[in-house]
């Protein structure tokens, strides 16, 4: 398996559609996973794009990073908009005005454009049956505006409006499990992804985007600037997330839950949480109150697979 | 020559947008809008629109699908009201300045609170500044004629704006009024299918929506002004040909009785029909009096709206809005502006009515002439503006 893995990222394209030269931050993780993104959607595809980091970093008027059709509205209607050109090339190709072909419709926003202010928008386009991706690159918090805290930022993280004070610990409240409430849609394909394991995320946003109807792609994205961990340790966070089962990766095909990358004993919580500076206010009860979640979580996943649905 | 049957408002704006041949409806129910949406979704559901039914989850969506259909170089059409408006607010704007071409009929009504679902302009005059053409319509006929007109002018390559018509609630989207259809050859010939200058397609990858950082904002916005004051000559060649192949003419500026009269009614949207008979009523009583009604309201029509007033020495001003703590209705900032520095400047006496949808009756309006006629009296200053038919007042 391990060898088959070495060959495959030979098989990645070589073409890029987001382009090199945009104004992410070092060792941006969600600008990684845009790449991969388009790389694994390809050419013929139209992005929508919700206000955010990949928003600003790639589309300064009158450049773009975009070499495929994109359009950005506002924050809270990526789902909307896709929605909007989803239907509208539909009808044109249907009355004969545009050949006909395959296009890939994909909205993509963050995590505060997903689970806060777009999940209405999110819940209408995924329950109306639009055939398109959606995308949430979630970086745990409204990193364009500051770091402050969304609905997914995770317990006990420290953000510019969660900060880590005398009497509250940062945040306290558990993280929204947004691709659950994706599942909840019965939609045809929902997966969490990760750019640690970027050939597990291209198989998914290909399948994703293969699957008539639409498509839930959770994609947990590090942020060094926000987590407060050196730019290089990027990659490896993403790898201790799903290690330790805070983030695991599965995907949810027609109803049937399945891990994606199987992890065999878990890595204690704590080497994931003490590498971050969002963390490093948490004492050992903390960590172990974190820890019993994930188990708790990370066991009802496992029960769902196993009992197949 | 179309038709002419009885329809009601709403339902002969849904047969014209049908007759416009649109490709998707973005869909949310509002009162007093609803009946227009919901007999779109029966001519989709009956096969006799080819288009993509959107029934979305809010009207913020509403206007977000139409940025995506319109942005694939499809044409598209929604429509709202009051709060619905106020929660698209948002996109309402930016549609504006990404110069996509999308016709929306604002069926007016007021705007909470206290909250009310009946007619009066204040949601129009909460998206003034759109950077929308937006014209006002008196009857069931020119909403009917608007709808075709606003595709035209909207997908106009010179133009490239979205367009608003602004149809009181109510008032004529629940009732029964003889319209006149167009023949299907007279759509064709006036209405050609909507040609994108850019829209999104992989073979030709376009980034539609990007930041304007501030070394280009200005620049940016500049380029949305000047299209829609240029949009008046597409607009007014537009009507022309209108009035040419159904024999109904328009302008930015309808006047009654307005040439030697002293005195002018100024309205906007149904009123018109309704002081049109104050006008001949107060005429057979002696008096000099005329009506000016603004269909044409951003952009604005100076030009015409000068030469319409120049002669009278009094106007009276009627508001269906107020701007708290302003300078009198919205329409009397408006025309207080246009005015000054002109010659031998008329009275203004400004009236603020028929708030969620209170009548205002013949009676009423002769009641305003007279109590405007009091006013000029006494020297009203500029920001002089009184609530007419409220108690207590």
């Amino acid at each position: 398996m391990e060898s088959t893995n070495v060959y495959a990222y030979k098989l990645i394209t070589r073409k890029e559609y987001f382009s090199p030269g945009h104004r992410a931050c070092q060792g941006c993780a969600e600008a990684l996973a845009v790449r991969l993104v388009a790389k694994a959607m390809g050419r013929d595809t139209i992005v929508a794009s919700a206000t955010g980091c990949m928003e600003i970093i790639s589309s300064p008027m009158p450049f773009t990073n975009w070499r495929v059709p994109w359009i950005h509205v506002a924050f809270e209607n990526a789902a909307a908009v896709a929605s909007g050109v989803e239907a509208g090339i539909k009808v044109l190709m249907r009355k004969g005005r545009i050949p006909k072909k395959r296009i890939n419709f994909l909205a993509m926003a963050g995590d505060g454009g997903t689970s806060d202010i777009g999940v209405q928008a999110l819940s209408g386009a995924l329950e109306r049956g639009h055939d398109f991706t959606y995308i949430c690159y979630d970086n745990e918090a409204y990193m364009n505006t500051g770091i402050q805290r969304s609905s997914s930022t995770p317990f006990g993280a420290a953000t510019t409006t969660s900060p880590a004070g005398r009497v509250v610990p940062g945040q306290i409240t558990w993280k929204k499990n947004m691709p659950e409430i994706a599942a909840a849609h019965n939609i045809p394909y929902v997966a969490t992804a990760c750019p640690s394991y970027p050939v597990d995320l291209i198989e998914k946003v290909k399948k994703a985007a293969g699957i008539k109807g639409p498509a839930y792609v959770h994609i947990l994205s590090v942020c060094p600037t926000g987590w407060r961990l050196p730019p290089h340790q990027a990659i490896k966070a993403g790898r201790f997330a799903v290690e330790t089962g805070i983030f695991p990766l599965y995907e949810v095909e027609k109803g049937r839950y399945r891990f994606t990358v199987k992890i065999g004993n878990l890595r204690p919580v704590g080497d994931y949480l003490k590498m971050q500076g969002r963390f490093s206010h948490l004492d050992e009860k903390l960590i172990d109150t974190i820890q019993k979640r994930v188990d708790k979580e990370y066991g009802k996943l496992k029960k769902k697979i196993e009992q197949g649905d | 020559m179309g038709n002419r049957i009885g329809l009601e408002v709403s339902l002969s704006a849904a047969e014209a947008v049908k007759m416009a041949d649109v490709d998707c409806i973005a869909a949310y129910p509002i009162t007093p809008q609803t009946h227009i949406v919901e007999h779109l979704s029966e001519l989709v559901n009956d096969g006799q629109l080819d288009a993509e039914f959107i029934p979305v989850e809010s009207e913020h969506s509403a206007m977000s699908v139409c940025a995506g259909v319109s942005a694939a170089g499809a044409r598209v059409f929604t429509c709202t009201s009051s709060q619905g408006l106020a929660l698209m607010n948002e996109i309402v704007h930016i549609v504006a300045s990404m110069r996509l071409p999308i016709v929306t009929i604002l069926a007016n009504r007021s705007l909470s609170g206290p909250i009310s679902i009946w007619n009066d302009h204040t949601d129009v005059m909460s998206i003034r500044d759109c950077g929308w053409i937006q014209v006002f319509v008196n009857n069931g006929q020119e909403v009917f004629d608007h709808v075709l007109f606003g595709f035209r002018v909207a997908e106009s390559q010179n133009v490239m704006l979205p367009l608003m018509i602004h149809m009181d609630g109510f008032i004529l989207t629940h009732v029964i009024e003889p319209v006149e259809m167009w023949e299907k050859e007279q759509v064709e010939r006036y209405l050609p299918p909507f040609k994108p200058v850019h829209s999104l397609h992989p073979d030709k990858p376009v980034t539609m929506g990007g930041v304007g950082m501030p070394y280009i904002f200005s620049e940016a916005k500049v380029a949305q002004d000047e299209p829609l004051i240029q949009s008046k000559g597409e607009i007014i060649s537009a009507w022309k040909e209108l009035g040419d192949i159904v024999g109904r003419y328009y302008n930015p500026v309808e006047t009654y009785k307005s040439d030697d009269a002293e005195t002018l009614f100024i309205t906007q949207g149904s009123y018109g029909e309704t002081v049109s008979m104050v006008v001949d009523e107060l005429r057979d009583e002696g008096k000099s009096v005329g009506l000016v009604m603004d269909r044409l309201w951003r952009p604005f029509p100076f030009d015409e709206f000068r030469e319409a007033v120049k002669n009278a020495n009094n106007l009276i001003v009627i508001d269906r809005a107020i701007s708290y703590g302003g300078q009198g209705g919205p329409l009397a900032i408006e025309l207080r502006a246009v005015l000054y520095k002109t010659k031998n400047q008329p009275n203004i006496t400004n009236f603020i009515c028929g708030l969620a949808g209170r009548d205002v009756t013949v009676d009423d309006f002769k009641r305003m002439y007279e109590r405007s006629m009091e006013k000029i009296k006494t020297n009203p200053l500029e920001e002089d503006y009184e609530y007419y038919g409220v108690r207590g007042k």
